[in-house]
């Protein structure tokens, strides 16, 4: 593979977006897209769980016996992710509480098992970074592209300030902060970006 | 409600598995095994068999996880420890059973084995594990809760499964066929489930 880091990096962000076009990862994007903020610290965690799982990984990627590398790699992930979790707990309780059972739902996000297999499993560490980092911010444009729909919509607020709306016309749709409303805002967007990547041609 | 009937332990049990597996459906409420949904539930006869397996693994899972999560983690101060231990006993969890049935009973491992590798980096098995954490449930009350959650995602999957494999024939926009339309059909299911919230408070 004689990919540059640039190509590398479009690709995994517009191309073969982990959300719309690979389908991975979408458990923990419906979860927490209800509050800007959630998402906010949701994503961080998944861009450093990715890059440093996705460094270690390849790293290592000679080390590793083939036949139980998916326990190595799934501990190896497991270790940065109780770190997101820990950093998290102590900075911010209050969202801790919304988002903690998600946080550890890191290690099962099939994009950071997907990449750490697909990519840095054969790659040098520097080139799996930028794989990483690009997987995490495709993921994060989807997941923050949903939550600046469904806290508007459903609370009337953005990241927690109230919007002029809310007191004058706005009825607040309860339905997109609850769990319908994510799934179909999910599906609308992966309509909506497939139709758009398959009509210039990047059909994978 | 009554509060005679409502008190007793059976009720109580009763309740939990309810509410495990409706108001608070692992699958439409809480989002999770989403990946294993998408990629499998286009035929009713393999969305059975995973959802089978997923009921059976998050059982057993959950209560092995309740055990070393309050009898060796917690009287020695590791609760930081529990995403990795978690991890680790539901991989292994599923090595094993995965063995075992092979042993057993050939036929059942054909039909259910290919799903069991699936299962372990499936997120509803460590969810269930983590809220599980949240609950101020005894053994038997995570037993219940362990087997409502399997039992809520496997009622989801079936549902699925079924309406993708009666709408193979129906044509649709080219962006809008596989994921896309799958996930607007469970948000119509989720609709559909939201009107059982409200109805059992624990």
């Amino acid at each position: 593979m004689a990919e540059t880091p640039g190509q590398v990096f479009i690709k995994d962000v517009w191309n073969d977006n982990p959300v719309f076009r690979q389908v991975l990862g979408i458990c923990s994007s419906l979860a927490v897209t209800n509050l800007l903020m959630n998402t906010l610290f949701m994503c961080g965690g998944v861009i450093f769980t990715l890059i440093m799982s996705n460094f270690t990984i390849s790293l290592l990627r000679n080390y590793i016996p083939k036949r139980i590398r998916m326990i190595v790699q799934v501990l190896i992930i497991a270790s940065y992710v109780m770190v997101v979790d820990i950093v998290i707990k102590a900075f911010n309780p209050d969202i801790y509480r919304f988002i903690g059972p998600y946080v550890g739902l890191i290690i099962t996000n099939c994009i950071i098992m997907g990449r750490a297999e697909a990519f840095a499993s054969r790659n040098t560490p520097v080139i799996s970074m930028v794989d990483g980092a690009a997987s995490g911010v495709g993921y994060s444009l989807i997941l923050i592209a949903i939550a600046l729909v469904r806290e508007p919509m459903g609370f009337g607020t953005l990241a927690g300030v109230v919007l002029p709306a809310r007191e004058i016309w706005w009825h607040q749709w309860t339905i997109m902060v609850m769990p319908p409303g994510a799934f179909f805002m999910l599906g609308i967007i992966t309509w909506f970006a497939r139709s758009r990547t398959e009509s210039s041609g990047g059909r994978a | 409600m009554d509060t005679l009937v409502t008190n007793t332990p059976l009720f109580t049990m009763f309740l939990i598995f309810i509410s495990a597996a409706f108001t608070d459906n692992i699958l439409l409420a809480r989002f999770l095994g989403m990946c294993s949904i998408l990629g499998v539930s286009n035929r009713m006869d393999t969305s059975f068999g995973l959802g089978a397996a997923v009921v059976f693994v998050t059982a057993v899972t959950s209560m092995i996880n309740y055990v070393v999560y309050n009898y060796i983690l917690v009287p020695l101060g590791l609760e930081y420890l529990k995403l990795i231990t978690f991890i680790i006993i539901i991989a292994a969890t599923v090595q094993l059973i995965e063995m075992v049935i092979e042993r057993v009973s050939e036929t059942l491992y054909y039909s259910l084995g290919i799903f069991l590798p699936l299962i372990t980096v499936n997120c509803a098995i460590l969810g269930v594990s983590l809220f599980m954490l949240n609950k101020p449930y005894n053994f038997i009350d995570t037993a219940i809760y362990g087997t409502g959650g399997g039992v809520g995602w496997f009622i989801a999957i079936m549902i699925i499964g079924g309406i993708r494999e009666k709408m193979d024939e129906s044509k649709l926009p080219p962006g809008l066929a596989g994921p896309a339309i799958t996930l607007i059909i469970i948000g119509i299911i989720a609709l559909a489930f939201t009107g059982f919230s409200g109805m059992i408070k624990i």
